[in-house]
């Protein structure tokens, strides 16, 4: 089922969460909500669940306009970064609660429903613990099989892995992706870490204050980034102020070749990778710079540069055999960067 | 008797000074207590326990005790989750208002509920209206120690509603249960010993209460005489081996009932765990 | 468009009626068993007027009522609270066996009924007790006198100060006191000016209890006094006196001082707590 946000506002006091947002999400995909803290995107989530209401704007459950409806009669599946299990009931009641609570079906039907979840999210040994004796992945698999026991129109995760160790993390990555696949329920979730939105989701919604900067796959994210926030969130960057004369970019009067990317022609905020600056001799590029650190890494030398007269650094990433020195001049080339307004 | 040297000095004067001031003030009287049980013998006990009037006044304590004790768990349970989850003008003086029956002195609230609820009181009056007399029948009593208790079940109880964890309440309704079955399904069995431990002392408070009781309870033997009235009439009455009877009697019965609701603590807390 | 509803309840909270009801029922149980006693204690004190109610302190059994209490606080309450000293620093500073034993030695006067607590008392030093025989022939009066009454006041209330401070030492540990031992202080002075300082507010707490509670005992005293009016009445049970004769405004008029003392230290506790809030809330107060 798809869900539309149209417009749609919310302010806690004076902080406005979200800020006219829409938002389309396709049936059955796995769209991850990434930004940084207080992007909105947790709040977007609740919205969206009915633990919040907007202040202004619309959600539509496919045709239905839900914004006004309490949460209890969404059909959604919630799961909580805490996992928010109740904790004086076992595995098995805490799986059929949402089933008991509605009634839904005999007891036999719901022990074999139950059964199904448990086979499904791997703990069907698990029955009779209680979460207490269980470790952080396998409770949050039992909130999963909670959550989809209800069968809800579409599933709903906040940083569903935030409090578990890396490891565990990312195999209930792998392991959540399969899930879906093998379901097919729209599934929406919040994540700041960007690895994992782009390794498990279909598409991205990038957020910032409370707006939507881009939604889109990896490759649109990546290579066709619609800001310079978008930009910068999902890699290193370095960006310098530029002008523009019609054809070239250039930096404090010098124009520079380079490949732009990007729609926009003007003056602006260059912006580039740090694999895509070359260093020169001095002479050899149209922009020189000063080096003011290098320091080895696993793989290199990293080192940062400031361009022209200015204090900025511009980050770089060189192979070992580079030679070059702290305190020095050289030239910068940039072989293709991105142009955004100021 | 350290279990390891200390640096810290003081310990034998510290530990010598608390024994011996222990020992005279507690040890002392409580042996006297033991001798004259001792005197008694576990028939004489008994024989104390089935005397009429005696049982009735055991009846009168315990049984009311234990009726206000469940009035006040009820109360005391609505009273904290007001307090800690709704707010109003004037909570924070109200939250601090619920101590009064523990800071006021006990002939105090016994003279004031007396007078409250005599049929020429303000409330008294009122239901004497109706025919109801509340002053000087067990009546009395039971809203005197509904009073005592009242503290104890909200205090209790105040901590864990104060820590209700908010996302399981909106898991559960995500799920479809509506408040009611949220409030009954999962947060109220996460009260439950801090509910049953409120009954418990509230229960002891009243069973063992005096000043607050004497002067509203009619002290009409058989009808509105409570326990700990009876001990002072025995003593009054020089019969040390009748009072020192009641005592022990009611001494074995709150330790029972309390233990008994340790042991339902302790498996509901096994139950319960840290998740 | 869709059309706005009212501010909607989250998921979290009952509905505004419900939470409403709930309030006043809650507010109105309040008031009925805890605010109209008390307001019927000051009522009834005035009820002749201010200055019949100034009147009933000069009535010399009062004025000996208000000393003799003031004498048995005076003794009992700096008594306590070396124990309580004492005690919390030999519990919360070293590991022995039989603590528990002693902690809940400690607590015992919290499960025993204040008359029983008199009770005690007389069947030691009562003419039929374990000592009476020999105090007669000796002429000591405990019971029925002073001394009596400052015992069973002691039993009663000696918890008070411990209970505060051990929990408290307890949290803190002895890292200050050692510190101080490796700059050569020694016992004593360690005690005044390390380990005090550090658990003013919970000693003051405690005390302010323990005098409370003392000013206010009376299934204990009432047992071992005899009330013997204008020699052993304290205050509370010369409240009790006056009321059984029927003497209502001087009966609440003394009570009227006892409440003003309940409510101060109210006030106090709210302070303390605002000042000193989460050592003093782990501490069990009951």
């Amino acid at each position: 089922m798809d869900i539309r946000i149209v417009g749609v506002s919310k302010a806690f006091g004076r902080t406005g969460a979200l800020r006219g947002l829409d938002l389309e999400i396709r049936a059955g995909e796995l769209i991850a909500l990434l930004g940084p803290s207080g992007s909105g995107k947790t709040t977007l989530l609740r919205v969206i669940a009915g633990l919040e209401f907007p202040d202004a704007g619309q959600v539509y459950f496919g045709q239905e306009d839900a914004t006004g409806l309490a949460v209890q009669e969404r059909q959604i599946g919630f799961v909580f970064q805490h996992y928010a299990l109740f904790k004086h009931m076992t595995v098995f009641d805490n799986v059929a609660y949402g089933l008991r609570v509605r009634r839904h079906g005999t007891k036999t039907e719901i022990a074999a429903r139950v059964g199904e979840l448990l086979d499904l999210v791997q703990l069907a040994d698990f029955a009779a613990r209680y979460p207490r004796q269980l470790s952080g992945g396998q409770r949050q698999r039992v909130a999963l099989a909670r959550a989809l026991a209800v069968d809800p129109r579409v599933l709903l995760l906040d940083e569903p892995f935030g409090a578990l160790d890396a490891k565990i993390r990312r195999d209930l990555r792998r392991w959540l992706r399969e899930l879906h696949d093998r379901t097919g329920h729209t599934t929406v979730f919040v994540t700041h870490d960007q690895e994992e939105a782009i390794e498990l989701a279909d598409r991205v919604a990038i957020l910032n204050g409370g707006r939507i900067e881009q939604v889109g796959t990896a490759d649109d994210i990546y290579d066709r980034p619609a800001t310079a926030f978008v930009m910068s969130f999902v890699g290193d960057t370095s960006a310098i102020p530029v002008g523009f004369d019609g054809h070239r970019p250039s930096f404090e009067g010098r124009s520079f070749d380079t490949c732009l990317l990007g729609p926009h022609r003007g003056p602006g905020l260059f912006y580039v990778r740090p694999r895509d600056v070359e260093v020169t001799a001095p002479g050899a590029a149209a922009i020189t710079g000063k080096v003011r650190t290098v320091h080895r890494t696993a793989t290199g030398l990293r080192t940062q540069i400031s361009p022209g007269k200015t204090d900025t650094l511009i980050e770089i990433e060189l192979d070992n055999s580079a030679t070059v020195k702290a305190g020095t001049e050289v030239g910068l080339r940039f072989l293709r960067g991105r142009l955004f307004e100021t | 008797m350290l279990k390891e040297p200390s640096a810290i000095p003081g310990f034998g004067l510290s530990l010598g000074y608390t024994l011996f001031y222990l020992g005279l003030i507690v040890l002392l009287p409580l042996s006297a207590l033991v001798l004259e049980a001792a005197g008694l013998g576990l028939d004489g006990i008994l024989r104390i326990a089935s005397e009429p009037r005696v049982y009735a006044a055991l009846r009168v304590s315990f049984g009311l005790a234990f009726a206000a004790a469940i009035i006040d768990s009820v109360f005391g349970l609505l009273i904290a989750w007001v307090l800690v989850r709704y707010s109003f003008p004037g909570r924070k003086v109200i939250d601090a208002a619920v101590d009064l029956p523990f800071a006021l002195p006990t002939a105090v609230a016994g003279i004031a509920l007396a007078t409250l609820y005599a049929p020429t009181g303000w409330l008294g009056g009122l239901f004497a209206a109706y025919g109801i007399k509340i002053a000087f029948t067990p009546l009395g009593i039971l809203i005197a120690l509904i009073f005592v208790g009242l503290p104890f079940t909200v205090r209790t109880v105040q901590p864990l509603v104060a820590e209700v964890d908010r996302e399981v309440e909106e898991a559960s309704a995500t799920l479809g249960a509506s408040r009611r079955q949220t409030l009954l399904r999962v947060i109220l069995p996460i009260f439950a010993p801090a509910i049953l431990t409120g009954f418990a002392l509230a229960f002891a408070r009243a069973v063992s209460e005096y000043g607050s009781v004497i002067f509203i309870a009619g002290n009409l033997p058989f009808v509105s005489e409570i326990a700990p009235q009876l001990i002072v009439i025995k003593l009054e009455e020089f019969d040390y081996r009748g009072a020192t009877g009641i005592a022990l009697i009611m001494l074995a019965l709150s330790f029972a009932i309390l233990l008994a609701i340790n042991l339902i603590q302790a498996w509901s807390r096994r139950r319960l765990g840290g998740v | 468009m869709s059309q706005r509803p009212l501010p909607p309840p989250t998921a979290a909270t009952e509905r505004p009626v419900t939470r409403l009801c709930l309030t006043a029922i809650a507010l109105a149980f309040l008031a009925l068993f805890l605010v109209l006693p008390v307001i019927v204690v000051f009522s009834e004190a005035l009820a002749k007027g201010v200055a019949v109610y100034l009147e009933t302190f000069d009535d010399p059994d009062a004025r000996a009522a208000i000393e003799l209490t003031l004498l048995v606080v005076a003794i009992s309450v700096p008594l306590n609270l070396v124990f309580g000293v004492a005690a919390s620093w030999a519990i919360a500073k070293f590991e022995f066996r039989g603590k528990s034993l002693l902690i809940t030695l400690i607590d015992l006067p919290f499960s025993v009924s204040p008359v029983v607590s008199g009770l005690i008392y007389v069947l030691l030093f009562g003419s039929q007790g374990l000592f009476g025989p020999w105090l007669e022939a000796h002429g000591i009066k405990i019971l029925f006198a002073l001394p009596g009454i400052v015992l069973a006041t002691i039993f009663v209330t000696f918890p008070f100060v411990a209970r505060e401070l051990i929990p408290l030492m307890q949290e803190q540990g002895s890292l200050d006191e050692e510190a101080a031992l490796t700059l050569g202080a020694r016992g004593f002075r360690i005690f005044f000016t390390i380990t005090l300082p550090n658990v003013a507010w919970g000693l003051l707490y405690g005390v302010l209890l323990c005098t409370a509670r003392a000013m206010g005992e009376f299934g204990a005293v009432s047992v071992v006094s005899g009330h013997i009016r204008g020699v052993t009445d304290t205050m509370p049970l010369h409240v009790e006196i006056l009321y059984n004769e029927y003497n209502f405004v001087a009966a609440f008029a003394m009570a009227s001082l006892l409440t003003l003392m309940a409510v101060v230290t109210l006030a106090a506790k709210t302070v303390l707590e605002m000042h000193y809030g989460d050592a003093l809330a782990r501490t069990t107060r009951i």
